[in-house]
């Protein structure tokens, strides 16, 4: 590119954004004249200008519609397969409404693991799905025999599947050990023999045993249910139902800069507000993606940007977002006014009518676009 | 019409003392009689003409006022012993738990310990708010200061304080009275009460338990009377009157000395009535009912839900001057119209203000009067008195008719009005459009702005509100006109296009059609092409030359039609390709977005209008209707499905006894069955698809075909559902499964999963379906109708709480993003400060615009 041009361009440095103008390097012509750059740039500049919103547009009330409006247009209740056969996760309306309630249980929490460069082959990520996978003593046991006159619990564990997860029978037996207190653990290389310490003939002990020790984790990552290796463009991944950021991202091999949860309370608690930020835009976005809706990503954007200004992730609900209202009258108006009212009552709140509804009531101009400019001027 | 504007600056929120209430009020009322025997209001009874008027004739006592003048008074009752506010219990509750028995300091030591709290408390509410500092309080003061069992100031021994709901408080098992709770609250400084989220300024803590009742004016609770004569009493009439009474028994039994339990018990019934009075859906009581046993509307109930007062009256409010009725289309008026029926237009005025150079024309109005159109139905004299314009009244109006008088004449042709249907679920469910009088019964509008509005003519009902002011009007062309509309901001691109034989008329007109030169002037004529240079001196003209005529001279254009070949325009000519949805239609429409950047708004709404009337026209001449036999295939294609159906048969077969043999390898993270009935599902499906793909390729152009080739209507699938095989129906993503017993229905014998035993169709819709397809059809049917019914409400709710929560994000000069406390959400609209309807979905084309320039 000609020195001159490329001096025409970096003069618009302050003026136009950067990206515009790296394709305005990428496309320009190599034998264009300064003439003609000069003009194109200042098309462009003024195409800019003439693009940019307008101060006071009401650009809250025109995101919420275009994310509301299609609402009506997507489907309920697709469970949705992805590609072959991958998990099931909820799609549609109701995961928008999840996402925008900031759910603290959400229904399908899944995860993608990628593994770093040498382990993103089929074997290792294999063996890595399965070691993640949460595994509990009754998974492997076939057979819980509960004997009350000695008051035992005999484990008859399935060795198949033992062997297939790689453990050995001593060593759950040691984890076992360090779980339960109050009674001996034996194996005799088949079974597991637990046996009460304690005299006294309570057969409520044993019982309890056997709840207590089917739920014992003997392998894998706690909430990790399901796990199952994809291939994702060049490389293997794991995707897994039940999610468990926290335990994951530190472990050896994962990829912890690609690595992602649908669990947005989840990345909030680990990764920060700015990563929920980005995590409530590309959940939302998939989900219409998914749908063949046509949204642009900055209304999407605004919702979790309000989401999350305060630095909390806060759901758009009366216990979210609308109950940091200052306006007494915005919040009365959107759910439990009497319980608003008295608040305001025994707090003796001002309103300053400054946002909408509130001057809705009192049919006063609203302080969005052309109410928003006030003119002076002199009586006679 | 002049007035001085009062803008109110704010509302303070605050709780009424009893002196305040006593000053406030006209009356003091003592009895619960309403009328004496000539059905006239008793003085000091609830009706007393001093809180007001309801009755024509009668004037207030307090202020002269008649019915509609005077908007009444507030009266009190003196309570004969206090009673706790049922609103204010939980308040009253974490008082007496937190203050001290005896002396009524707070339970907390003074010093730095509560100035922490305190600093503490008031950053909470900077950052998040009052409702977060009142957790807080809750969380840091009231439970901290409830557990203390020793006063840290007179050093007492603090007992327990129970709620026993609604409204009893109980201290270690006896009952505190309202008095005994009234007078510890009396005692709590104002300090402490400040500590304890109570503003000292606008409310003390004994407020909290009524010594005064208010008695709201009668004007907020008119009575009615019936046909049959009778008086019929408000509901807060009925309460109020229950408590007076009960109030006047209490004063009477206290004054003559009656037994403790009597006072006792009439003490409770008043507390039960006034609770009532405020909020008749509360938890452990039982509601207060008519005597039909209907439920008493009591102040909460009139404030709360949807119907409530807020959401009814003062959020959402009742327009005049509307209308509304059954829609109709009409391709022959403008983008910008609506068609307004003639007895419309007769009743829905616009006030004009007469001047000097407007008063000849006006007049004429009069003299028509309300009954001959155009004429005005009222005028507003100069001193603001509104006249109706009768026979009688004519002579005289226009005789006294003078500059500074309006005339609220009727509706012209060009006059502006704003036109609605609901769901209003964006802002294009409300546009502006100019008011175009037609003969006949229905509003019309155009068919191309359907789709903002998401209308169809299957009855569909619509709104039209005219705009009174000069300022209304003005704003309403401005920025609510149709064509200000086009382009959506949802993805910037054009949400109004051809529909229908808008679109199927272009593209027989630009794909098949030669037409004489005689017929294609006539054809363009109704289209509204006027000016014919530009035709080609030729005997027949092709379809391409004659779309090129609605095209603006100098435009140029490079695009893809639907099926993804090329579109090209020079000069305004369109030199290759056919017109269909992918260029005309709405949200695509590339074409059209291309002369909206090029030639602006109000030229893009014509050539719409244009196009779209371009497409009707030759569709009405040259014929586009639908013929059964459009359906018909012919033997080739029949010995082609018939071949797919038997090997699709052939292999389900197979694959059921593959599993049955245990010979099936199931998918990873699937059951055997989940993995057969999958197998059997894409192969079923992929058989409809094949099936479809064989009459598709039939080289038969009929108008059905033509309609999914051009977009116009209907899809390719609806095609070989008609004349191919219906296909699998699956509900949920599998298919239909055991309704009965190990089958989906009766027909079958159990256990049975072949094909159609679970619900595939292989008749097609020409031939007819066999019972037990059509039950299957019909259970996809119902599924997708619970579908909308559920989703509707669901989606609906979403959108409430949307623009509950962002209605008051507005861009700052600044081009910040910022709420209603100035809060900066977004440093710049959408990181760029792009405005989507004025882009490209939100992107500068710059590869476009170097190529336009650089060539």
């Amino acid at each position: 590119m000609k020195k001159e041009i490329e001096e025409l361009i970096n003069g618009f440095k302050d003026k136009l954004p950067i990206k515009l103008l790296d394709e305005v390097r990428e496309h320009l012509p190599a034998n264009v004249t300064k003439t003609k750059a000069t003009a194109i740039i200042n098309k462009l500049f003024e195409l800019h200008e003439n693009a940019m919103i307008n101060p006071g547009e009401s650009v809250g009330l025109v995101s919420a519609e275009s994310i509301g409006e299609p609402g009506t247009q997507m489907t309920l209740n697709t469970k949705h397969f992805g590609g072959v056969a991958e998990m099931n996760v909820t799609m549609g309306l109701p995961r928008i409404i999840e996402i925008l309630d900031a759910r603290k249980e959400i229904k399908t929490p899944t995860m993608e693991i990628y593994l770093r460069s040498p382990h993103n082959k089929v074997e290792s990520v294999k063996k890595f799905a399965a070691e993640i996978k949460e595994t509990s003593v009754a998974d492997v046991v076939t057979e819980f025999a509960l004997n009350v006159l000695d008051q035992s619990l005999t484990l008859h564990v399935n060795k198949e599947l033992l062997e297939n997860l790689n453990i050995q029978l001593g060593d759950m037996t040691s984890l076992l050990k360090k779980k339960i207190k109050t009674f001996t653990v034996e194996d005799d290389g088949i079974k597991i023999i637990l046996t009460y310490k304690g005299k006294g003939d309570e057969i409520k002990e044993v019982h309890n045993l056997k709840a207590k020790v089917r739920k014992i984790k003997i392998k894998g990552v706690k909430g990790i249910t399901q796990v199952l290796p994809v291939k994702r463009g060049d490389e293997y991944i794991v995707l897994t139902a039940g999610s468990n950021l926290k335990d994951i991202l530190p472990m050896g091999n994962v990829d912890s800069a690609k690595t992602i949860t649908n669990d947005i309370n989840e990345i909030y608690a680990v990764l920060g507000i700015e990563a929920v930020r980005q995590a409530i835009i590309e959940e939302v976005y998939k989900v219409i993606e998914a749908q063949g809706l046509n949204i642009n990503i900055r209304h999407i954007m605004l919702a979790a940007d309000i989401m999350t200004v305060g630095g909390l992730v806060r759901g758009i609900t009366r216990y979210g977002v609308v109950s940091e209202k200052a306006s007494v009258l915005a919040r009365a108006s959107f759910e439990t006014p009497d319980k608003h009212i008295i608040n305001a009552a025994l707090s003796g709140e001002e309103d300053y009518l400054q946002s909408v509804v509130e001057n809705v009531m009192l049919n006063q101009p609203v302080p969005l676009g052309t109410g928003l400019p006030g003119l002076v001027t002199k009586m006679k | 019409m002049e007035h001085v504007h009062k803008k109110v600056q704010k509302i303070s929120f605050g709780v009424f003392s009893p002196r305040h209430m006593v000053d406030l009020a006209a009356a003091k009322i003592v009895t619960p009689e309403l009328y004496d025997r000539e059905g006239y209001p008793v003085d000091g009874g609830l009706m007393d003409i001093r809180l007001g008027v309801i009755d024509p004739g009668l004037k207030c006592k307090t202020c002269g006022g008649k019915l509609k003048e005077c908007a009444g008074h507030f009266g009190y009752i003196e309570l004969a012993r206090p009673i706790v506010h049922i609103k204010f219990v939980r308040q009253v509750l974490d008082l007496l738990r937190s203050t001290c028995k005896f002396c009524s300091r707070i339970l907390m030591e003074d010093g730095p310990g509560i100035k922490n709290i305190l600093e503490k408390l008031d950053k909470v509410e900077h950052e998040e708010g009052l409702d977060q500092r009142r957790k807080q309080v809750k969380e840091l003061i009231i439970k901290k200061s409830k557990t203390k069992s020793k006063c840290p100031h007179c050093q007492k021994k603090q007992a327990v304080v129970k709620l026993e709901k609604p409204y009893s408080f109980y201290e270690d098992d006896v009952k505190i009275s309202p008095i005994e709770v009234r007078a510890r609250l009396e005692k709590i400084s104002d300090e402490d009460a400040a500590i304890l989220g109570f503003n000292p300024k606008k409310i003390r803590p004994e407020w909290t338990v009524l010594t005064i009742l208010q008695i709201p004016p009668v004007t907020m609770r008119p009575s009615i009377t019936l046909e049959s004569g009778e008086r019929s009493e408000d509901d807060l009439t009925h309460k109020l009157g229950d408590v007076v009474r009960i109030n006047q028994r209490l004063f009477e039994n206290i004054n003559a000395g009656a037994p403790e339990i009597i006072i006792e018990d009439l003490w409770d019934l008043l507390q039960y009535h006034i609770t009532t009075y405020f909020d008749n859906s509360v938890a452990q009581l039982p509601p207060a009912r008519h005597r039909g046993g209907q439920m008493l509307k009591t102040l909460i109930d009139r404030i709360k839900s949807k119907e409530g007062r807020i959401r009814h009256n003062l959020a959402g409010k009742r327009t005049n001057f509307s209308a509304r009725t059954v829609i109709s289309p009409d391709p022959m008026i403008d983008l910008n119209e609506v068609g307004v029926p003639l007895r419309i237009a007769m009743n829905l005025t616009v006030p004009e203000q007469v001047t000097a150079w407007n008063k000849a024309y006006l007049k004429k109005f009069l003299e028509n009067g309300p009954k001959k159109y155009p004429g005005a139905n009222y005028v507003i004299r100069s001193d603001g008195r509104r006249k109706s314009i009768t026979e009688e009244t004519k002579e005289e109006i226009i005789e006294e008719f003078e500059e500074g008088f309006f005339v609220e004449r009727h509706l012209l042709n060009g006059d502006i009005a704003i036109f609605n249907r609901q769901p209003s679920l964006h802002r294009m469910s409300m546009m502006a459009h100019k008011v175009r009088i037609l003969p006949g019964k229905t509003l019309r509008l155009n068919p191309a702005v359907c789709h903002p509005y998401n209308a169809d003519f299957d009855g569909d009902e619509m709104n039209l509100h005219v705009p009174q002011t000069e300022e209304a009007r003005a704003e309403a062309e401005i920025l609510m006109l149709v064509q200000t509309q086009l382009i959506s901001p949802r993805y910037g691109l054009s949400v109004v296009g051809c529909i229908h034989d808008g679109i199927s008329g272009n593209y027989l007109l630009t794909k098949y059609l030669k037409i004489p030169r005689q017929e294609v002037i006539s054809i363009l004529f109704n289209a509204g092409v006027t000016d014919f240079t530009r035709l080609p001196k030729k005997e027949n003209l092709t379809g391409q030359e004659i779309f090129s005529m609605v095209l603006p001279e100098d435009f140029n254009f490079k695009g893809k039609d639907k099926s993804g070949d090329e579109v090209v325009i020079e000069k305004g000519m369109l030199k290759k390709g056919v017109m269909d949805k992918a260029n005309l239609g709405q949200e695509s429409g590339l074409l059209l977005r291309n002369i909206f950047e090029k030639y602006g708004e109000a030229y893009t709404a014509a050539l719409i209008n244009r196009i779209s009337r371009l497409g009707v026209q030759v569709a009405t001449r040259n014929g586009f209707s639908v013929n059964i036999s459009d359906m018909d295939v012919n033997e080739k294609t029949l010995r082609t499905i018939e071949e797919e159906l038997a090997a699709a048969k052939k292999n389900v077969f197979d694959l059921i006894q593959q599993y049955k043999n245990s010979e099936l390898k199931a998918l990873p993270g699937r059951t055997l069955e989940e993995t057969l009935e999958v197998n059997i599902l894409t192969l079923l499906n992929q058989v409809r698809n094949s099936t479809g793909n064989a009459v598709i390729a039939e080289e038969k152009i009929t108008t059905t075909l033509m309609m999914a080739r051009s977009g116009s209507r209907g899809n390719v699938l609806n095609i070989s559902q008609m004349s191919a095989i219906v296909g699998q129906q699956s509900l949920r993503g599998a298919r239909i499964g055991e309704g009965f017993q190990q089958r989906s229905l009766p027909f079958f014998s159990r256990g049975d999963l072949g094909a159609h035993a679970r619900g595939f169709i292989a008749n097609n819709f020409r031939v007819g379906l066999n019972p037990a397809e059509f039950y299957f059809g019909a259970m996809l049917g119902r599924d997708s109708l619970m579908d909308t019914a559920l989703r509707t409400p669901k989606s609906g709710y979403l959108y409430r709480r949307l623009s509950n929560a962002m209605q008051d994000l507005k861009v700052e000069y600044d081009y910040t993003v910022r709420d209603a406390n100035k809060r900066i959400v977004q440093f710049r609209y959408g990181e760029d400060g792009l405005d989507v309807s004025k882009t490209e979905n939100g992107i500068i084309n710059v590869k476009k615009v170097i190529e336009e320039m650089a060539e």
